[in-house]
């Protein structure tokens, strides 16, 4: 069996190559670059002042100040949430701990405008507390509340599905031997616990953000649309699409997929920064790493080519 | 084991604390919202809830909805999984800024996505464009709401086969080589089976993602009633019609179907894993 023959069956032939690769990047193309592309391009089609001017438009102004302030309310309480939730999955066993992790997981479930009913059907005119909030006076729906809950509910499982893993690889060695060593609570997690999932926490923010600024569905359903009041970015987007304003509309949106590039950048250079922190840690525990060699090697001679033995 | 195991739970503090916080906002957020929609629900009798959840717009919205997105998540797993085939096993210039691109429709605003697909689709969109001529309209069709559908599911496919794709042995396709099998063979013997539950993965959460879709597909749809209608607009154009009830049974179907979806999909999660993890992952090679 010579080792170019190997090599060869490993792979598919050349013509075959070509054609995924064709084919794949054909679909990426036309699926991903084009519309992204075409964002950039519908807005600048009336030149730079009409594009300039679109985003000068109080009304547009003001969605983007909306969307920031709902993301500013909404993502340190997701933060707070999701480490808590962590932290309390991740580090202790109590009972009912897989239905917490479920409920966690079911905002990616449910669809935006279901989510969106559900909060009218709670603080709406006709809802449960409709009527107490009218009597002392209290907005949430059509409001900026609803939005906010919304939101809240949107990006709930963000950072919490990011931590959980992370918290319970690394286990609770650490945190309990600064403890014994004496730190308080808050010592430990400001020294320890915080450094270990920095990134992960990051990684988090970084979606739950873009989720946030850019949710469309539950936000529509709540929002009112009053103009110049509780029209988020999206919502401002769709209002000039509709009225056949293709350079304001896309104008917005361009803002909004700035956005998306940012977060994807952000999110490759987060991703490339956990990816060092693991290898190093790994380099740093040279003596653990050589055994395991050992150990690898030995089995390779006793086991000689059978296939499938590293996956263990 | 187990005796010392017990005092070393109580070492950590803050456990009562963070699940306290934790169940707070999800009661806030989660079971009080959800409950609030089984107290308006139960107001309804079964007659009432079966005449709107079986009505003729509803049946027709569920039949796009469902249609539409099993389309798009099976067009989906077959380009995802070439994709996440080549990003993984091939080089080629740019491949990490592809990669990166990939997860796009997480990140794009869906309704940026929707205004985008809508308009280079129209009749005299880039795309839409050379499309119309061979009689195929897209925008403002059924088929349109595929094309935003299957933008938005494309990520997960990818990124689930991703990692899967990576963690199988050379050397399990070199024995099926050495072994005298054809690289088909190895394919459709040895590489499939061990892929499939990320695969079929893959389907489930980028079907069920579609099913509650609404921002992109909106504006692509042309929204016509009985047609190109899809559930969740069709709970928008009840609510605009003051018809809380009617809103209400519908949102009640497509909670439960986002239950079962919610279910599957840690079902076969389970089944992958557990396939993943067990030696007979490379199941054929040895025989």
């Amino acid at each position: 069996m010579s080792a170019p023959g190997l090599r060869r069956a490993n792979t598919e032939p050349r013509w075959l190559r070509a054609l995924l690769l064709a084919s794949g990047l054909g679909f990426l193309f036309c699926f991903l670059v084009l519309p992204l592309l075409a964002v950039f391009a519908e807005a600048f089609a009336a030149g730079w002042t009409a594009y300039a001017e679109a985003l000068a438009d109080p009304e547009a102004r003001s969605a983007i100040g909306l969307t920031l302030l709902v993301a500013l309310l909404v993502l340190p309480l997701n933060v707070l949430f999701g480490v808590t939730a962590a932290w309390a999955i991740a580090k202790f066993e109590f009972l009912g701990k897989s239905l917490l992790i479920t409920l966690i997981d079911l905002p990616f479930a449910v669809s935006p405008v279901v989510v969106g009913l559900v909060f009218l059907l709670i603080f709406g005119a006709q809802g449960v507390f409709g009527p107490w909030l009218a009597v002392h006076d209290i907005k949430v729906v059509f409001a900026l509340p609803a939005i906010v809950l919304v939101t809240m509910f949107i990006t709930l499982p963000f950072v919490a599905r990011e931590l959980i893993p992370l918290m319970q690889t690394q286990g609770k060695d650490e945190e309990e031997a600064a403890i014994s060593l004496g730190a308080t609570g808050w010592q430990m997690f400001r020294r320890v616990t915080l450094p270990n999932i920095k990134w992960g926490l990051l990684y988090g923010v970084i979606l739950a953000n873009a989720r946030a600024m850019g949710e469309f569905g539950a936000v529509s359903v709540v929002s009112g649309h009053i103009r110049g009041e509780t029209n988020t970015l999206p919502l401002h987007v769709e209002i000039l699409y509709n009225e056949y304003n293709a350079v304001g509309a896309f104008a917005s949106a361009s803002v909004l997929a700035l956005l998306a590039l940012v977060t994807l950048f952000a999110k490759t250079v987060v991703e490339w920064r956990m990816r060092r922190e693991t290898s190093m840690l790994s380099a740093e525990l040279p003596a653990e790493k050589t055994r395991d060699c050992l150990v690898e090697k030995a089995v390779d001679e006793h086991a000689g080519m059978s296939p499938g033995r590293k996956i263990s | 084991m187990m005796l010392s195991n017990l005092p070393k739970q109580q070492v950590l503090p803050g456990f009562r604390l963070s699940l306290g916080c934790a169940v707070a906002y999800l009661s806030l957020l989660i079971l009080l919202p959800l409950s609030g929609l089984a107290f308006k629900a139960s107001h309804l009798s079964l007659p009432e809830f079966w005449a709107v959840a079986s009505g003729e717009r509803a049946l027709a919205s569920y039949r796009v909805t469902f249609g539409a997105s099993l389309l798009a998540a099976t067009i989906n797993s077959f380009f995802g999984l070439i994709v996440a085939w080549i990003l993984v096993r091939y080089s080629f210039p740019g491949k990490r800024t592809i990669d990166a691109l990939v997860d796009l429709p997480f990140a794009l605003p869906t309704a940026v996505a929707g205004i985008t697909l809508a308009t280079l689709y129209s009749d005299n969109g880039l795309i839409g464009r050379h499309l119309a001529p061979l009689g195929m309209q897209v925008a403002f069709t059924p088929l349109g709401i595929v094309v935003a559908l299957t933008f938005i599911g494309l990520p997960f496919v990818v990124r689930t086969l991703q990692p899967v794709i990576e963690d199988i042995e050379p050397e399990i396709e070199e024995a099926a080589a050495s072994l005298g099998a054809s690289r088909l063979q190895t394919f459709t013997r040895v590489l499939l089976p061990a892929i499939f539950p990320a695969l079929l993965t893959g389907f489930t959460l980028a079907f069920s993602r579609s099913i509650g879709e609404y921002g992109s597909v909106i504006f692509i749809a042309g929204n016509m009633p009985l047609i190109s209608e899809i559930t969740p607009l069709l709970i928008i154009s009840k609510l605009e019609q003051y018809d809380v009830v009617g809103a209400t049974a519908l949102a009640v179907v497509m909670l439960l179907i986002s239950f079962v979806m919610l279910f599957l999909v840690n079902g076969l999660q389970w089944w992958a894993a557990k396939r993943h993890a067990s030696p007979a992952a490379g199941a054929g090679v040895g025989r």
